[in-house]
């Protein structure tokens, strides 16, 4: 374990990451030069359009893709842990286990020992209220909680830093509004550094310290907006200040243009 | 009456056999059929009954039932570990797919005398051709099944650090059970087919040897004996197929 002193203060550092694929009409950008810096302990969220290559930056992070230039760096507290775990856009909890064993992956992985598995993921089963269905299966589980599973899974690891890429955005608002609210409590015990993409401004605004604005492609960082509420955060009245109003309105600022330009740049390729 | 719809099918599902076998006895008895090639059912059963007290078909059932099981193991497991690879490792997919290619349309059959030729009159060659039955469905939906696993699955065991073995025995393996289960059913029947058509050339054994053999000496009744055999282990296979995999996927239960 690194000393508290002797950290580092930025727990994620990118600096000058660059990603191109290959296609058949050339490479493609991205992401563009990207520097961006996230202190230990932050709730950084990242908005952007679709196709401004969010996703592809978690998946560096994630040590799924390569970047093409530029680094990438987490910053090591405890050797030993896993450096990151990452809830994924739709299904991703495996159909074949029940929920127990699902949650208990990474740390089945790891081989960590079997009472710390009991105990680790008993308790964060209870935190996501899953624990009465830990025998069922996936296709006994509604959507919510399955994207439950899926966020117990990563918790569950203890990861140095945690990724979210748009984990509830196939989700009903209702369900979206709960486990937002689930998830900010369970982040709020030991406030891990997390960065949490979203295509929704009330999301970030809901969950971040820090929105990172992204624009169209090629994917570059537009803004970064320091999110003002203090924790811990009701969802609910959060959304009832005029404060969040406010903010919620800038950021949608910041994002009109680029989604236009997203949008024709898709009419464009269309044609 | 009122009867619920399954049970009804299930009643008709009872009675149409029963009462085409009802029929043929009575069209064996009244002689409007050849008894001499359609014996009364009651005839094959008396032989049935026959043939078992002597202990014939019991040792004729055991050796293929032998040649069956090692088949099996020797053509199922390693077409389950090369599918399984195949469907991982692209390199793997790439060298032996055009192998499995070319070689699957070959009539299994049509290989027997190669068989006989490399393996001789004994055991090995009836095991072969059961192998060779099973191999190609398992390896073909096994790489498949694998092929078929949502890439997010794949992404899930490489971002918790998933090891290759690991991969292998939590992912790939449970992600194309389905299919290999598939698969396997495919071979067994396959397998039977085989084992019949070997143990009637150059066999002096086996039910398909029983089979032929009764042929040869103008006994039908116990060739009918030896083809209800066949069907009924054709049923048994089915039915405990089914079982391991309810028992096995329990997560592809529906409702």
């Amino acid at each position: 374990m690194v000393p508290p002193h002797l950290r580092t203060p930025a727990k994620i550092a990118i600096a000058g990451l660059s990603k191109s694929f290959a296609t058949r009409h050339g490479p493609f950008v991205a992401l563009d030069n990207i520097t961006l810096s996230i202190p230990r302990g932050n709730f950084c969220t990242i908005v952007g359009p679709s196709g401004c290559g969010k996703t592809t930056l978690l998946r560096i992070l994630a040590g799924l893709e390569t970047a093409s230039a530029g680094i990438a760096e987490v910053a090591v507290d405890e050797p030993g842990k896993p450096l990151n775990a990452m809830v994924f856009q739709g299904d991703s909890i495996f159909p074949w286990m029940n929920v127990w064993n699902n949650a208990a992956y990474g740390l089945h992985m790891r081989r960590a020992p079997r009472a710390q598995v009991r105990e680790v993921v008993t308790r964060y089963l209870d935190r996501t209220g899953l624990l009465p269905f830990a025998d069922r299966y996936p296709h006994q589980l509604s959507g919510g909680m399955k994207q439950r599973v899926a966020i117990a899974r990563a918790f569950a690891t203890d990861p140095e830093i945690l990724l979210m890429d748009e984990p509830f955005s196939a989700l009903d608002e209702q369900n979206r509004t709960l486990l937002q609210e689930e998830l900010l409590r369970i982040w709020d015990e030991d406030k891990k550094t997390v960065v949490f993409i979203t295509h929704s401004v009330d999301e970030a605004v809901t969950l971040g310290d820090r929105i990172v604005v992204m624009t169209a492609h090629p994917g570059r960082i537009k803004r970064i907006v320091e999110v003002p509420f203090e924790r811990p955060r009701n969802v609910l009245a959060l959304r009832a200040d005029p404060a969040y109003g406010a903010l919620v309105f800038r950021i949608w600022g910041e994002l009109r243009d680029e989604v236009d330009r997203a949008r024709r740049q898709e009419a464009e390729a269309g044609a | 009456m009122s009867l619920s719809p399954r049970a009804r099918d299930r009643l008709i599902g009872l009675a149409s056999p029963a009462v085409l076998l009802l029929l043929w006895e009575a069209l064996a008895r009244f002689g409007w059929i050849d008894a001499r090639f359609f014996p009364a059912p009651s005839s094959i059963a008396t032989t049935f009954v026959r043939l078992s007290r002597s202990g014939e078909l019991w040792d004729n059932l055991t050796v293929s039932l032998g040649r069956l099981a090692w088949g099996s193991l020797i053509g199922g497991v390693p077409a389950l570990l090369l599918g399984l690879a195949m469907g991982l490792y692209r390199p793997v997919r790439a060298i032996v797919d055009p192998l499995v290619a070319a070689t699957y349309p070959v009539p299994k059959s049509a290989i027997l005398p190669l068989m006989l030729l490399v393996f001789g009159l004994g055991e090995a060659s009836k095991i072969a051709m059961v192998a060779l039955g099973v191999f190609y469905p398992v390896i073909i939906n096994t790489t498949a099944g694998v092929l078929e696993i949502e890439r997010i699955h794949l992404d899930v065991g490489k971002n918790f650090g998933a090891t290759g073995w690991q991969t292998f025995r939590t992912i790939a393996l449970p992600g194309a059970a389905p299919l290999i289960m598939a698969g396997v059913k495919l071979g067994a029947g396959m397998g039977l087919i085989l084992i019949a058509i070997a143990e009637m050339i150059g066999a002096q054994s086996g039910i398909g040897y029983m089979i032929w053999n009764a042929w040869q000496l103008m006994s039908v009744d116990t060739m009918f004996v030896g083809l209800v055999v066949i069907a009924l282990l054709g049923f048994a296979f089915t039915w405990m197929l089914d079982e391991i995999e309810r028992r096995l996927l329990p997560w592809k239960a529906r409702g």
